[in-house]
């Protein structure tokens, strides 16, 4: 067998997400190669050699590479992936853009978002939210997966020596365009990679409330996150949005506070290692998950715990 | 320009799914049924394009048994002006949909597609982009803005680090996210007017399109349960737990 991942990365490093895949692809078993799509990415191409247990890596250093379009991408992990048993990406906003296009253009289904490999071809995967957890087999000759990346601990990205080898193709549909990003700056870890998170919800009434939680998160080292609740009231950007439809984490600590727990909600943080709830409401569905529940007014309990760390 | 939304009939959002005690699916035994939240957002989206003046045609697409057309009929109070139901009580994967989608696309020849990002049963979040592929189109998915300039389509993408925006030619495909807008509810006039719209069946078989599943199901269950947790009478208690007892910080 043998394995294709396409890298996350920002042409100049890898994304850890990466390494989780990497994880993925080691539990199937077989040869573990990344290709790394890009513009001016030798320094991601490089790093990729380095990660542990990739054997080769391909680059395919391209302007129509530049800004990750499915459009561009698709084409060539479709030329590539040819010639593989798997094909896997990690389940970011990237691997969910791309891959499904890839696998149309090689007329296989893709397997979404597993949560274990149980055999080359059997995988579980959580459907309904992640109230319901799927074993599926793909009957499929290429089997194209994208892989929730909290449920695989990331290899080292050191120790590897993998081979670097260009890749020619440039594959420009001339469909689409990049014309700009807006990045949430931010000194707190990333969301998704964070080992602690704390996260605000409706009961926080409005976005500079919030201040709270971030000055909470700077003495925890944690990243600060939100239930659709509070995004959908415009406290807080989108890209905050733990949940179903938004970020899946599962850090040490998770911290909600002034959230209900919406099965929606639940979905995107219920794996966490620790779960810590603060709410006035004691019914609230949050404390059914929650492994220390504080029942009590988030304005006054906050600025106490912040003082007390 | 003519516009083409798919709706897909999936179970409420509020409703708590359960696996079958003996694995093979799930329950859906008088289960309350809705239209998709997010094909919700498409339809939205598309009325709203209408009413702009970009938009001429509204059709909204579902595949699926023959109940599905409830969808469609939502889909036609909420404004879409004609429905398609491609039926078939075979299990239906993204793939074979976009595959049909492909097909419908191939008769009507919209300017654009508008689809949820994801269903919230299955929450494969791969059909628009399979579509695009099927197509040709360009896609322009997790949208949380669209402005229609000419012959091409301005889409703000929801991305992990932010927003991205992309500038894609028609045809194109669009997958919702939930900030796009805020649907409308269906006013009763508008409910019974639906009754009387146009709505077309068709079958896989006269598409000619394959719907056989490449991916099988092998059993359900429900996700490992957390262990119940503890009430903490104050902050001192709390910090003191995760200190001593979970140490995590």
């Amino acid at each position: 067998m043998s394995i294709l991942i396409l890298a996350e990365h920002d042409n100049a490093s890898i994304k850890g997400a990466t390494l989780n895949t990497v994880a993925a692809a080691k539990a199937i078993g077989g040869d573990i190669v990344v290709l790394v799509a890009g513009e001016a990415c030798g320094a991601a191409a490089e790093a990729a050699a380095k990660i542990e247990g990739v054997s080769k890596v391909l680059v395919a250093d391209n302007a129509a590479y530049g800004h990750q379009l499915a459009e561009n991408v698709s084409l060539l992990v479709a030329e590539l992936g040819k010639d593989f048993s798997h094909i896997l990406a990690p389940a970011s906003t990237s691997g969910k853009n791309t891959l499904p296009r890839a696998a149309a253009l090689l007329d296989v289904a893709q397997i979404s978002e597993i949560i274990s490999v149980e055999s080359a071809d059997t995988f579980k995967r959580p459907i309904y939210a992640g109230n319901v957890i799927a074993t599926v087999q793909s009957s499929d000759a290429i089997k194209v997966i994208t892989v929730r990346t909290t449920a695989f601990d990331a290899v080292s990205a050191e120790g590897g020596s993998a081979v670097v080898e260009a890749v020619a193709s440039a594959h420009d549909a001339g469909t689409s365009s990049y014309v700009r990003e807006e990045v949430a700056k931010s000194d707190r870890p990333d969301l998704t990679a964070a080992s602690i998170v704390v996260s605000g919800g409706r009961g926080m009434q409005n976005g500079d409330n919030f201040a709270m939680l971030y000055s909470l998160a700077d003495k925890l080292g944690a990243a600060v996150g939100a239930s659709r609740a509070a995004v959908d009231a415009g406290f807080v950007p989108n890209d905050m949005q733990v949940g179903q439809t938004g970020k899946i984490v599962a850090p040490d600590l998770y911290i909600a506070i002034g959230i209900s727990g919406a099965i929606q909600h639940l979905a995107g943080m219920k794996d966490s290692k620790v779960i810590v709830a603060i709410n006035k409401d004691e019914d609230a569905p949050i404390f059914q998950v929650a492994d220390y529940g504080l029942v009590a007014d988030l304005f006054n309990a906050v600025p106490e715990l912040d003082s007390a760390l | 320009m003519k516009v083409l939304v798919a709706v897909k009939r999936v179970v409420d959002y509020n409703v708590k799914v359960r696996p079958k005690s003996d694995g093979t699916g799930v329950d859906l035994n008088n289960v309350k049924m809705a239209i998709n939240p997010f094909c919700e957002i498409a339809i939205e989206e598309a009325v709203r394009l209408k009413e702009k003046g970009v938009v001429t045609e509204i059709v909204a697409v579902s595949i699926g048994a023959k109940v599905s057309q409830e969808q469609i009929r939502t889909a036609l109070a909420l404004g879409a002006d004609r429905g398609i139901l491609v039926e078939t009580d075979v299990e239906v994967q993204p793939l074979a949909i976009a595959k049909l989608l492909k097909a419908v696309c191939d008769k009507e020849q919209p300017q654009m597609v508008i689809l949820g990002k994801q269903a919230i049963d299955g929450d494969n979040n791969q059909t628009g982009q399979m579509l695009a592929a099927l197509t040709g189109m360009s896609q322009g998915t997790f949208a949380s803005e669209v402005v229609v300039e000419g012959d091409s389509v301005t889409v703000t993408r929801e991305v992990d680090s932010g927003s991205q925006v992309v500038k894609l030619s028609l045809p194109a495909v669009i997958t919702t996210d939930l900030r796009l807008n805020e649907p409308r509810y269906a006013s009763l006039p508008n409910i019974m007017k639906a009754k009387k719209k146009p709505m077309d069946v068709m079958t896989p078989e006269e598409l000619g399109v394959e719907v056989t599943p490449r991916v099988t199901t092998l059993k359900v269950e429900p996700p490992a349960e957390r262990k119940a947790g503890i009430k903490v009478a104050d902050v001192a208690e709390l910090v003191e737990k995760l200190k001593n007892e979970a140490k995590v910080i």
